[in-house]
C-alpha cells in the first residue's frame, strides 16, 4: 500500500498541471510545413537514412585494417572525465600475422 | 495532429508512355515546388515500407501529383528459398496505400542464410529455375493482386549450369505466369559487354510483346583479371550513347512505351536529372509521330 | 550431377561474404575460366552498399570516428550481421552493441550509446504517425491520478552514463560544439510532427515516463518515480511529456474500477 501522504502529493501536483494544461497547446514540434518545402533554408531535416539502390557501385571498398586506424573525427576534441582525451586507440600490436 | 492530411485528389494512376524519373529524397522539394513536367515518377518499394513519417508524406504529396510506379529490390524472386512472407506483406500494404499503376521487380536473388545481400545476384538459367521463379511470380501476384513487370538483370559473371538463353527464359516466364517484361536497355549494353555477346542480337530476341516498360541509366566501366573491359550498372552517371542507340532501335519494334530515368549514386541536381528524361521524351515522341504517319 | 539451385545459391553467398574463399567453380566468365575478379564486383557491392546503409544511419558515430575509422567498422559489422530485411532504414539495430564490444573504439566509451540514439532516431522518424494530445482540458485531478497513458508510436527512450544528448545535439550543426558538462543522461526521442526531438529527462521523469510506457497508471508511476527522486514533480513531469508530443491520449476509469 502507498502512503495516503504521497498520493495526496501527487494529486496536487497533478491539479498544478491541470491548471497549467487546460487550453490547447501545440507540440514544440508543430513543423510540419518543414517537409513540404515551405522552408528550404536551414537544417536537412528531411533525410531518410538508407536507401536501397539496384544498381551497383563504382565505388571500391579498400579493407583496411581498422586496428590500425587513428581518430580523425570530432572525438579527439572531446575530453572525458578524468582528463583523458577520448581518442581511438592506434593497438598496432594487435594487428593480427599476416 | 490529422494524420496524414491528405488533400483526398491523386491523379489517375495510369503511367503514360512517357519518360519518368527515379524520385530520390534529394529531390523532393524541388519537385513539389517546380511542379515538372514529368510523366511518372517511380521508387523503390523497400525505401517506404516504415510504418509512417516523412518519406510517406513526400510520397503521398507526390503521388497526388503523378502517376506513381514501385519498383521493388528485395523480394529475391530467383532464390531457391520460399519468398519471405513478412516482405510480401509489406509490398501488399503499400500497393494498397499508393495505388501505384505498376509494379515491378528483378531477375535476380539477394537472400543467405536469413539475411539479405543487398545486390542482384546472377542466377542459372535451368528448368529447376525457371520452375521456381514462375512459382514466386505467381505468388507475388496474387498476393499484391496486379500483374508485375519483370527486368532484366545487370550480370558479371556466368554460371556454368545455365542451359537456356536469358530471352528465351524470359519469354517463358511471361507466358507460364502472365507477368509483363521491363527492359532494362542500359542492362543489355552491361550484360552483353560482360557475357560476351551482341546488343543488338539480344534486343531482337527479346519477346517485346510483353515489354511494358524501358529503363535507362549509366553505367560505369572496369577491367577483369584478362584485362577485359567489364561494364558496371553503376547508375551513377548520363546515359551512355551507345544506349540511347540501342534505345531508339528497341523502340522500333516495340513502339512507345513508359521509360524511366535511373539515377542513384551521386544523384545530381534535379535539374541535370529532368534534362535526362526530357530527351528521353523526345526520343519517344519521335517514335510516336512516327507511329502516327504510319498509321495514317 | 549439376548444383541444384540452392546448393549453387548456399556456396555463391557464402563466398561473397567471405573474401579469403575463391569464388565458386561454377562461376564462370564467357570462355569458361574461372571468375574470382569478376565475382569480386558482386562482394565489392555488397560491402560498399552497406557500408554507405550504415553511414546514412549512423552519422553523428561517423563524424565522431571520422569518415576511414567508421567505414572499416561499418564494413567489420557488415561481414557478422547482414541487414536481416530489404529494408535498410532498419539495418544496424546491433550495431552499438557491436560497438561496445569493437576493441579499436575501447576509449571512446561514449560511441555505442551515440549509436543506440542514431538507431532510436531512425525508428522514430519511420514510425506510424499518431496523434498526439494537446490539451487536459475537462479532466480532475482524481481521474487524472487513476488514468492511463497511450504514448505517441514513435516515442523511444535511451539511458547513458554520457552526456549523449548533448553530444548527438552538437553535432546537427556544422560547427561541432563539444558537451560543457559531462554527465549522464537520459533521452526522450518522439517525432509527434515531420521532426524528431530529442528532450533529456531527469532521473525521476525517466522513470515516470518508462512506467507510463509500460502501462502504470499516473498515480502509480509518480510514486516509483518519487521513490527514484523525492524532488521529482509529477504535475510537471506530466506536462513536459505532453509538450513534447509522446501521450497520445489518455484513458480515464471510473473512480474505483480496477483498484
Amino acid at each position: 500500500m502507498k502512503s495516503n501522504s504521497m498520493k495526496l502529493a501527487v494529486a496536487g501536483s497533478l491539479a498544478a498541471a491541470l491548471v497549467a494544461f487546460a487550453a490547447p497547446v501545440q507540440a514544440q514540434d508543430a513543423s510540419k510545413e518543414k517537409c513540404f518545402g515551405v522552408s528550404l533554408a536551414g537544417k536537412n531535416d528531411c533525410k531518410a537514412g538508407a536507401g536501397t539502390t539496384c544498381a551497383g557501385t563504382s565505388k571500391v571498398n579498400y579493407q583496411c585494417n581498422a586496428w590500425s586506424l587513428v581518430a580523425k573525427g570530432t572525438c579527439v576534441t572531446m575530453n572525458l572525465p578524468g582528463n583523458r582525451k577520448g581518442s581511438l586507440v592506434e593497438l598496432k600490436r594487435d594487428l593480427p600475422k599476416s | 495532429m490529422k494524420p496524414l492530411e491528405r488533400s483526398n485528389v491523386r491523379v489517375n494512376a495510369s503511367i503514360p508512355a512517357r519518360a519518368g524519373v527515379g524520385l530520390k529524397p534529394e529531390h523532393y522539394r524541388d519537385i513539389l515546388e517546380e511542379n515538372p513536367d514529368v510523366g511518372f515518377f517511380e521508387v523503390h518499394a523497400e525505401n517506404y515500407m516504415g510504418a509512417g513519417g516523412p518519406p510517406h508524406r513526400y510520397l503521398e504529396a507526390i503521388r497526388e501529383r503523378y502517376p506513381l510506379s514501385l519498383h521493388g529490390v528485395g523480394l529475391s524472386i530467383g532464390a531457391a528459398r520460399r519468398l519471405d512472407q513478412a516482405h510480401l506483406q509489406r509490398l501488399k500494404e503499400l500497393v494498397r496505400r499508393y495505388e501505384p499503376g505498376r509494379f515491378s521487380e528483378h531477375l535476380a536473388w539477394s537472400t543467405h542464410e536469413n539475411g539479405f545481400l543487398n545486390d542482384l545476384l546472377p542466377l542459372p538459367y535451368t528448368e529447376e529455375t525457371l520452375h521456381i521463379v514462375c512459382e514466386h511470380i505467381d505468388q507475388v501476384q496474387a498476393s499484391v493482386g496486379c500483374q508485375m513487370l519483370l527486368e532484366n538483370p545487370s550480370v558479371y559473371v556466368l554460371l556454368a549450369e545455365s542451359v537456356i538463353p536469358e530471352t528465351e527464359f524470359l519469354r517463358e516466364i511471361a507466358i507460364r505466369t502472365g507477368c509483363g517484361l521491363l527492359l532494362d536497355v542500359n542492362n543489355v549494353e552491361v550484360s552483353a559487354t560482360n557475357a560476351a555477346y551482341d546488343p543488338i542480337a539480344y534486343i531482337n530476341a527479346f519477346p517485346i510483346e510483353h515489354v511494358g516498360e524501358f529503363h535507362l541509366a549509366g553505367f560505369a566501366e572496369a577491367e577483369d583479371e584478362a584485362g577485359e573491359r567489364l561494364l558496371i550498372d553503376a547508375h551513377g552517371s548520363p546515359v551512355e550513347p551507345s544506349v540511347w542507340s540501342l534505345y531508339r532501335q528497341v523502340l522500333r519494334r516495340a513502339g512507345a512505351k513508359p521509360t524511366l530515368i535511373e539515377w542513384d549514386n551521386d544523384v545530381p541536381s534535379w535539374s541535370v536529372l529532368h534534362n535526362e528524361a526530357m530527351k528521353a521524351d523526345l526520343v519517344l515522341r519521335e517514335v510516336g509521330e512516327r507511329e502516327q504517319a504510319n498509321a495514317a | 550431377m549439376p548444383l541444384s539451385l540452392s546448393e549453387s545459391q548456399t556456396a555463391f553467398s557464402a563466398a561473397l561474404l567471405a573474401p579469403e574463399i575463391e569464388a565458386p567453380a561454377n562461376v564462370i566468365r564467357p570462355d569458361g575460366r574461372r571468375a574470382d575478379r569478376r565475382f569480386a564486383i558482386y562482394r565489392n557491392n555488397v560491402a560498399v552498399s552497406l557500408i554507405e546503409a550504415l553511414q546514412a544511419n549512423f552519422p553523428v558515430t561517423c563524424k565522431l570516428v571520422g569518415e576511414a575509422f567508421f567505414r572499416a567498422m561499418a564494413g567489420e559489422f557488415a561481414r557478422v550481421e547482414i541487414p536481416r530485411s530489404p529494408v535498410l532504414s532498419e539495418y544496424g539495430i546491433g550495431f552499438p552493441y557491436f560497438i561496445s564490444s569493437f576493441r579499436p573504439a575501447q576509449d571512446l566509451p561514449y560511441l555505442a550509446d551515440v549509436a543506440a540514439v542514431e538507431v532510436a532516431w531512425n525508428q522514430a522518424y519511420h514510425a506510424a504517425d499518431g496523434a498526439y494530445l494537446s490539451s487536459l482540458e475537462g479532466l480532475n485531478e482524481e481521474e487524472l491520478a487513476k488514468a492511463i497513458c497511450t504514448p505517441h508510436p514513435s516515442v523511444r527512450f535511451v539511458s547513458s552514463p554520457f552526456p549523449v544528448c548533448a553530444i548527438w545535439l552538437g553535432h546537427q550543426a556544422e560547427q561541432f560544439s563539444p558537451p560543457s558538462d559531462w554527465k549522464p543522461e537520459s533521452v526522450l526521442l518522439v517525432r509527434p510532427e515531420a521532426e524528431v526531438s530529442l528532450h533529456v529527462l531527469q532521473p525521476g521523469e525517466f522513470a515516470f515516463a518508462q512506467k507510463l510506457r509500460s502501462g502504470e497508471r499516473i498515480e502509480e508511476a509518480a510514486i516509483i518515480a518519487l521513490g527514484i527522486d523525492p524532488s521529482f514533480d509529477p504535475g510537471a513531469g506530466l506536462i513536459k511529456l505532453l509538450r513534447a508530443g509522446a501521450v497520445s491520449s489518455i484513458r480515464t476509469f471510473e473512480s474505483d474500477e480496477g483498484e
